[in-house]
């Protein structure tokens, strides 16, 4: 077993743990945290299943966003989504046989690769050509986008500029899954992609990136609006009424 | 007397370039002992206040979720940094909401986050330092909780929280505003903000009667404390004796007159504010609250209908049930609490008003949203009702209404710059600053349409504009009640 070898698995065995872990413990915090009062922005939908498409609004087509900034929304909008079709693209790495849709969107997964890093760029030229973004953002905010930057710039030269052995790549991330670990492509350009995306995910759950499951916890969006209806008491609130 | 610049009011709106600590001398009265104890908060400030308010940092952040996700949400994309009137009207880059939310985000990074803990420069967290409570005291009073960053963010991250926060952590080190600590005083001791007894009251109410009889011959009835009556009102307690408030008020009564319903108004609730809130402090929002249940108990009525005022409509629509319900005991058949534009509309609807609009005929009529309707409640059955209603009521009463630009009304709407507990005296060169996207707003339509007055629907709105519109070369009584309206234009066929 090559020293690479090791390093990565147990690399991701960590990294995964801590994403899973540390994601977990955020979701069950923000799930027991009660929301003692109605505050959904309104107009609001006045009925859950109405929240649903209010949500997947939010989720899917970034509406506040849209309605906000269309510069921000452009970029973000190219990012997030470039970034969804490359990660639905690696599915590829994790399964044997492939699902009929991963096969199908390879192409496009490509490509979506360019869309986040375009959008990336845009988001950060912003933070230092509009005063005000320049003003709130911190280094972290400036250090995030060069990781994921470097993770889709090194994902794409691997793509079109320097090929990796992809086949060995697969085996070792299906043996990595069994506990039968196998050897990793020792190519430099490849293991500096696969460290850049593991310490995203150890950073994950201790960064601004929760705003992925934030969003769903936002009382501002995600509440009916229906206070005069249904009483709406928190456990602590009503303590009070003792 | 001013010792600022008021703002130009531009053709068109202008996103202001930064201009670091621009106001950060503004900083309202500290609360003293005597408004601080009645609310249940120490005189001054403690010993170990940074203990304090860090462990009242970590129990808010499990008491509320919205305070824990929205700490831990934002990506600082900027979204919010050009909508917040204060941020348009100052250029400080603190009233830019993700800067104002950072004040306090940075500190909990820095004792509650493991980036913030280990790399606080990274991530720019600070320690608590009297110079960071000082920025607090600043800024989170340079926010009225109108919720418009809200709109715009993409997790819907509300300052309002954030500010609701850093005000009971303040409060709770010592530190309160004298301005909202002694007005929720007021209402604990004598039952209103303006702290007018039920001598007082009454009195007021016996001369709006006789000068409605004196106007129309008819016998409008304004009762108070009657047992029995259908209906309890409660209004804020600047509709007694405030211009335009009183006018509005007036609309009320005639209203009700109309409809041929008793009603009645409350000395006990007779405050339709809810200051509690402004601070935070569930608390004492609920105290302020069990008021207006006690009053319907005890006066033994069947309904509650709640008069013109944005954010105690807030507290009524979105929190009444919760801090003081449930209401069984009163006629469900009706929503509770109704607001009196919802009563006022339905009578229009069912034909059951006469209105003669002509009676407002020397206006030409805009509608100023008032933020907390607009982004915190609703009003009639569906979403957005809370914008039809008031303009079909204006519509109902008046010939002549325009709307003001479609990115300044509705849920997009401005705050008028004095809400959330910043309608004080000592906030003044804040107030003007922060009505300026609205005053562009406005001047827009005065412009366009010749429009000579805006119609409201809050107390604070309304007395903010009667005091900040002449900063901007328009008069004062170009400010009126929306029940303003309805009154002028009642044709009263009920002669009892």
């Amino acid at each position: 077993m090559s020293f690479w070898t090791v390093v990565y698995a147990l690399l991701f065995y960590t990294a995964t743990a801590l994403l899973v872990g540390g994601l977990a413990y955020k979701i069950r915090q923000y799930a027991k945290t009660p929301a003692p009062l109605k505050i959904p922005t309104t107009p609001a939908p006045v009925t859950r299943s109405g929240v649903v498409l209010r949500m997947g609004r939010e989720v899917v087509f970034f509406e506040s966003l849209f309605r906000s900034n269309k510069w921000i929304w452009i970029f973000g909008y190219l990012f997030h989504f470039g970034m969804f079709l490359a990660l639905a693209r690696h599915i590829r790495y994790f399964q044997n046989p492939v699902w009929t849709w991963v096969d199908l969107i390879q192409p496009f997964g490509m490509y979506a690769g360019f869309a986040m890093a375009a959008g990336l760029l845009g988001l950060w030229a912003r933070r230092f050509l509009v005063d005000r973004v320049r003003y709130i953002s911190a280094l972290s905010d400036h250090l995030m986008l060069a990781l994921l930057v470097a993770i889709a710039a090194t994902g794409l030269s691997m793509d079109f500029i320097a090929h990796t052995d992809i086949v060995q790549l697969k085996s070792f991330f299906l043996g990595l899954m069994v506990f039968n670990w196998q050897p990793i492509p020792e190519d430099p350009l490849l293991l500096l992609h696969l460290g850049l995306v593991a310490i995203l995910m150890i950073i994950f759950p201790i960064s601004k990136l929760l705003h992925a499951p934030g969003v769903f916890f936002s009382p501002t969006r995600n509440q009916v609006d229906n206070p005069r209806e249904q009483r709406h008491l928190a456990p602590w609130a009503a303590e009070l009424e003792k | 007397m001013a010792d600022f610049d008021t703002p130009e009011l531009k053709e068109y709106p202008v996103i202001p370039t930064i201009q670091e600590g621009v106001m950060a001398h503004s900083k309202p009265f500290i609360a003293k002992e005597q408004f601080q104890e009645p609310l249940g908060f120490p005189g001054e400030l403690v010993d170990n206040w940074e203990q304090v308010a860090l462990d009242k940092m970590q129990e808010l952040t499990g008491k509320y979720r919205s305070f824990q996700v929205y700490l831990d949400s934002c990506v600082k994309c900027g979204a919010c940094t050009d909508k917040c009137h204060y941020y348009l009207g100052t250029s400080d880059p603190k009233n830019m909401p993700v800067a104002r939310q950072d004040l306090l985000r940075k500190v909990y990074r820095r004792y509650f986050t493991f980036a913030g803990k280990h790399f606080p420069k990274l991530v720019g967290a600070v320690d608590l330092t009297k110079d960071v409570l000082d920025d607090w005291y600043s800024y989170f009073h340079q926010c009225s909780q109108c919720r418009r960053c809200s709109v715009y963010c993409p997790y819907g991250i509300d300052t309002a929280e954030i500010s609701m926060a850093a005000r009971e952590i303040m409060d709770t080190v010592g530190v309160g505003q004298k301005y909202c600590n002694e007005i929720i005083g007021k209402v604990y001791k004598i039952g209103n903000n303006l702290g007018l007894p039920q001598p007082a009251l009454l009195d007021t109410l016996e001369g709006l009667e006789e000068e409605v009889e004196e106007d129309t011959e008819v016998k409008v009835r304004f009762p108070l404390d009657e047992k029995g009556a259908d209906i309890l009102v409660v209004t804020p307690s600047a509709d007694f004796f405030a211009e335009p408030h009183v006018d509005g008020l007036i609309g009320y009564a005639k209203v009700f007159h109309e409809a041929g319903v008793s009603w009645t108004l409350s000395s006990h609730a007779s405050e339709a504010a809810n200051f509690g809130m402004f601070i935070g402090s569930y608390e004492n929002m609920r105290q302020v609250s069990l008021r207006i249940r006690e009053a319907a108990l005890d006066l033994g009525v069947k309904r509650i209908i709640m008069g013109e005022c944005g954010h105690a409509w807030r507290v009524a629509y979105s929190f009444l049930n919760t801090l003081a319900g449930p209401f069984d005991f009163l006629d469900p058949k009706y929503p509770v609490p109704m607001h009196i534009l919802e009563f006022t509309h339905d009578l229009i609807q069912r034909g059951a008003l006469k209105l003669d609009k002509s009676a407002n005929d020397d206006m030409r009529l805009t509608f100023h949203d008032s933020c907390n309707v607009a982004r915190a409640s609703r009003m009639g059955p569906k979403p957005g009702g809370q914008f039809t209603i008031p303009r079909e009521v204006i519509k109902a009463s008046c010939n002549h209404f325009f709307d003001m630009p479609q990115d300044t009304i509705h849920d997009a709407t401005y705050c008028c710059g004095g809400g959330g507990g910043l309608l004080t005296d000592d906030l003044m060169e804040l107030r003007v600053k922060g009505a300026l996207p609205r005053m562009e707003a406005l001047k827009h339509v005065v412009e366009e349409h010749g429009v000579t007055h805006m119609a409201a629907i809050c107390a604070i709105c309304k007395s903010q504009f009667s005091k900040v519109l002449p900063y901007y070369g328009f008069t004062m009584d170009s400010i009126v009640s929306v029940h303003q309206l309805v009154s002028n234009a009642i044709v009263l066929t009920n002669k009892e």
